[in-house]
């Protein structure tokens, strides 16, 4: 299907510099999308499209502003005088490490045994907040990286949740520290040890795994269409708990 | 740019006015005559020029959107002499196609079979974790509390995809489901819980009972970034920015690998394998009747064409799965998925004067067709600056039902993706239109992931079977990790027996299917598959949609 030109975008174009290059867009577009009105076929730099994968890390400067700010590409708004860029990857540190053999009992017990042992660099914080500042998430990044200093994994975990391993906290930190690869290993291990595992969940595969819904399951699959069509109708829906 | 213009006010206050009212009364659930009627008039998949027969292979005369059916009839990227075939780059078990969430979870699974890892590789057309898969936000389903069992979460899924369903695929999808979770748990996913510590459910649409489990509104990236940090961790072997092109056939006819296209370099890398997974994903990029849409960029529906032409069976192509509310405004936004949980927490969706219209938990085409009724039927839409339609869903209820805060704890993602544009979803509502959202059929599997081609399986979103056609929310997370686990065991399992690729390679296969082509007199679509979306130029300003 043709698609129907924008009749209007609103307002006067938009002059940006693309990878050097001085262009006009329309008003309103993503850094993104601006740079594919501007002819960039993109390849790297773009993944979800949609503000979750962090693939589209990218650095800018406006007109006047002494400042590199970063921002994720299809999350921010291109405005007049901008100057953009795209970060290609980050190659943080990341050790590989075995959930299985990792002990924890979700204390922290002050001989920092976990996070700064598998991330020596993490003493290297020189508290300076910015990688705070660099999180398109505004997370509080330094925040979580000082109570990985302390292996409080439960406190990490919280902190860095909505984290996309977008990189440009890593990307901006004078001390080199792989935040989000830090606080994946923080989440996991809570996860794994903190969190008691659901009672009903457990439950339910036991009871699975005693085939004790074979015997419904084998009576549905033998009901033919209209039967099954009766029976959804005839469902009744679980009231939401006040 | 930021909040509403004052066109777009004077409807928010009418929606103000109303609220204390409908904060008691939920729109009535259609009487499914009524539901069906609906669809037929108002649902795009029930326009019959949006869709035309499949002229050649195993699905000849199928129907199938038309940008689809353009794309399985184009011919081969790979002309004859391009690559040779008989220096193989790599050598592998098996070759995992895609980099999401069912290639994931199908390497780790061939792992725990008793493969090396490796022996495996996972080729993938952006990075490892780039997919559909990161995006999910609203939630897994799996029947886990004592008011649920299998067998409703089997009637829920078998009669929200209006019973056109494979059943024994419905059936291992709700009877791995619990499973399934309880490995996640093992893993360390954060599953969102209550004070006792057991998990959080809700409803989703079609569901009768509250089994929707998540992880605030980033329930999808939770679950993709702590299985590919599993997958580094044992050091799955990963080829990032290399799509799969075509499939290879040996001398019995047995899928036996793939060639690889660097995306950036346009070189071509020839992978031969002893079992292969396609794990490709959806196709949302490729606008089907110009909607915008939800999907990643790499959603353009490679692996369909790819299958199709070694053999493999489709089904269900004829139903696409728009969801209800894709975001209307702003304009940077448009297409962008507002997850069902913020209906499924109580946003009621409304029309310009403050009136609801539908049930807001209606099966999603039900849900979809709706909104579009009230906007190019009955137009009583709310128009943006730049003339797209959508209608309101109430955000501010959900503070009202659930307290203040409650948006900014459950839809993080949500919230900050309006707060970046100015508009604060607490205290105003947001405006929302159907998108393109996920692909309900594909290649046909049986409950092991085996394709009808020998060599070949698949899972996720490019399979069919599992959903017919219609997906519920919640089930298709879930379908990537049962229907991983199973194909990447199922394919360890048949190289551990010994199944290996005899004599040479070949894409003879393709060729013959382009002969095909030509006889039928079929020319001028170009090549395929697609490989990555072109939006250059004036591509890249928002697709609008142009219906009725
Ligand atoms: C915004 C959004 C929200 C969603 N919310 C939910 C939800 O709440 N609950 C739910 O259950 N489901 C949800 N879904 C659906 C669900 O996320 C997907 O259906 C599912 O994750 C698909 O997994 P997959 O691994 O099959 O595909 P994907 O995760 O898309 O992975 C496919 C991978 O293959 C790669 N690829 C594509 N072509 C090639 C090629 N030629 N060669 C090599 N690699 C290739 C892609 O780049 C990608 O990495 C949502 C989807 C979207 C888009
Ligand atoms: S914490 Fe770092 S990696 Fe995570 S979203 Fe913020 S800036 Fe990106
Ligand atoms: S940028 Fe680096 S050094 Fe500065 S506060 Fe953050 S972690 Fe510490
Ligand atoms: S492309 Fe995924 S966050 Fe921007």
């Amino acid at each position: 299907m043709e698609m129907p030109e924008r009749a209007d975008i609103g307002e006067a174009p938009v002059r940006i510099h693309v990878l050097g290059r001085a262009v006009e867009v329309p008003f309103g577009l993503t850094i993104m999308k601006a740079m594919e009105y501007a002819g960039f076929r993109l390849v790297r730099g773009v993944g979800c499209r949609g503000g979750f994968c962090g693939a589209c890390s990218t650095l800018y400067r406006r007109a006047g502003d002494y400042k590199l700010r970063p921002a994720l590409a299809c999350q921010a708004t291109v405005e007049d005088g901008m100057f953009l860029a795209g970060l290609p990857f980050v190659p943080a540190n990341r050790g590989a490490y075995d959930l299985e053999s990792i002990e924890w009992d979700g204390v922290p017990d002050g001989r920092k045994t976990l996070l700064p042992a598998h991330y020596p660099e993490l003493a290297r914080c020189v508290a300076c907040n910015t990688c705070t500042k660099a999180c398109p998430q505004e997370l509080a990044v330094m925040d979580y990286i000082q109570l990985a200093l302390r292996d409080d994994l439960e406190g990490v975990a919280r902190e860095s949740f909505d984290c996309l391993q977008c990189g440009l906290c890593a990307v901006r930190c004078p001390a080199d520290i792989p935040h989000y690869h830090v606080a994946q290993l923080a989440r996991r291990v809570h996860g794994r040890y903190a969190v008691a595992p659901s009672p009903q969940l457990s439950a339910r595969v036991a009871e699975i795994e005693a085939g004790e819904h074979h015997g419904e399951m084998d009576r549905l699959i033998g009901l033919g269409v209209p039967e099954l069509t009766a029976l959804y109708a005839q469902r009744e829906i679980e009231e939401v708990a006040a | 740019m930021s909040g509403y213009p004052d066109s777009m006010l004077a409807s928010i206050a009418e929606v103000e006015r109303s609220r204390a009212t409908r904060l008691g009364e939920t729109f009535p659930k259609l009487p499914q005559a009524d539901a069906d009627a609906l669809l037929q008039r108002h649902h795009p998949d029930y326009r019959p020029e949006g869709k035309r027969p499949i002229s050649i292979g195993p699905n000849r005369d199928d129907r199938a959107p038309v940008e689809l059916v353009d794309l399985l009839e184009a011919r081969p990227r790979i002309a004859a002499g391009d690559v040779d075939l008989t220096v193989v780059d790599r050598d592998v078990g098996v070759l995992i196609l895609g980099g999401g969430g069912a290639a994931t979870v199908a390497a780790l699974w061939a792992v725990e079979e008793g493969l090396a890892p490796e022996e495996l590789l996972i080729a993938t057309k952006l990075r490892h974790g780039d997919s559909n898969s990161m995006m999910a936000q609203g939630g897994i389903q799996a029947a886990v509390s004592p008011t649920d069992s299998p067998s409703q979460h089997f009637l829920d899924a078998f009669g929200g995809g209006h019973f056109t369903n494979k059943p024994e695929l419905v059936r291992a999808l709700v009877e791995d489901a619990p499973g399934i979770l309880r490995w996640h748990e093992s893993l360390g996913v954060l599953y969102d819980r209550d004070a006792s510590g057991e998990m959080l459910r809700k409803h989703g649409g079609g569901t009768s009972r509250m089994r929707m489990h998540s992880a605030k509104d980033y329930t999808g990236m939770e679950l993709m970034r702590v299985l590919r940090d599993e997958a580094r961790n044992i050091g799955i072997p990963v080829l990032e920015f290399v799509s799969a092109v075509e499939l290879l056939i040996d001398a019995d006819g047995r899928v036996a690998g793939a060639v690889l296209v660097d995306v950036e370099t346009e070189r071509y890398t020839v992978v031969r394998a002893r079992a292969t997974v396609l794990a490709t994903g959806g196709f949302g990029r490729l606008h089907i009747q110009g909607f915008a849409t939800t999907n990643h960029y790499g959603a353009t529906a490679d692996g369909l064409v790819i299958a199709y032409r070694a053999g493999a069976r489709l089904r269900d192509m004829d139903s696409v799965q728009y969801h209800p509310t894709g975001a209307a405004y702003p304009e940077q936004l448009v297409g962008q998925l507002i997850t069902e949980k913020v209906r499924a927490m109580g946003a009621q969706p409304l029309n310009r004067h403050g009136e609801q219209f539908v049930y807001p938990l209606e099966p999603r085409d039900v849900e979809a067709a709706a909104f579009i009724r009230e906007c190019y039927e009955r137009e009583k839409h709310i128009e943006t600056l730049t003339g797209f339609r959508g209608v309101w869903l109430d955000t501010p209820m959900i503070e009202t039902i659930h307290g203040k805060g409650a948006i900014e704890q459950n839809l993080a993602a949500m919230y900050r993706m309006f707060t970046r544009f100015g508009i604060d979803m607490t205290t105003q509502p947001i405006l929302v239109f159907p998108t393109l959202h996920y692909q309900n059929g594909g290649v046909e599997i049986d409950p092991h992931g085996r394709t009808s081609v020998p060599g070949l399986y698949a899972a996720g979103e490019v399979s069919g079977g599992i959903h017919g056609k219609n997906r519920l929310m919640g089930n298709s997370l879930l379908d990537y990790n049962v229907f991983g686990r199973r194909a990447g065991r199922a394919a360890a399992r048949e190289v551990l027996d010994g199944a290996c690729p005899r004599g040479d390679l070949s894409l003879d296969h393709a060729y013959r299917f382009a002969a095909e082509l030509q006889r039928a007199g079929i020319d001028g679509n170009g090549v395929s598959p697609m490989l990555l979306p072109d939006y250059r130029g004036k591509e890249a300003l928002s697709r609008r949609l142009d219906i009725f």
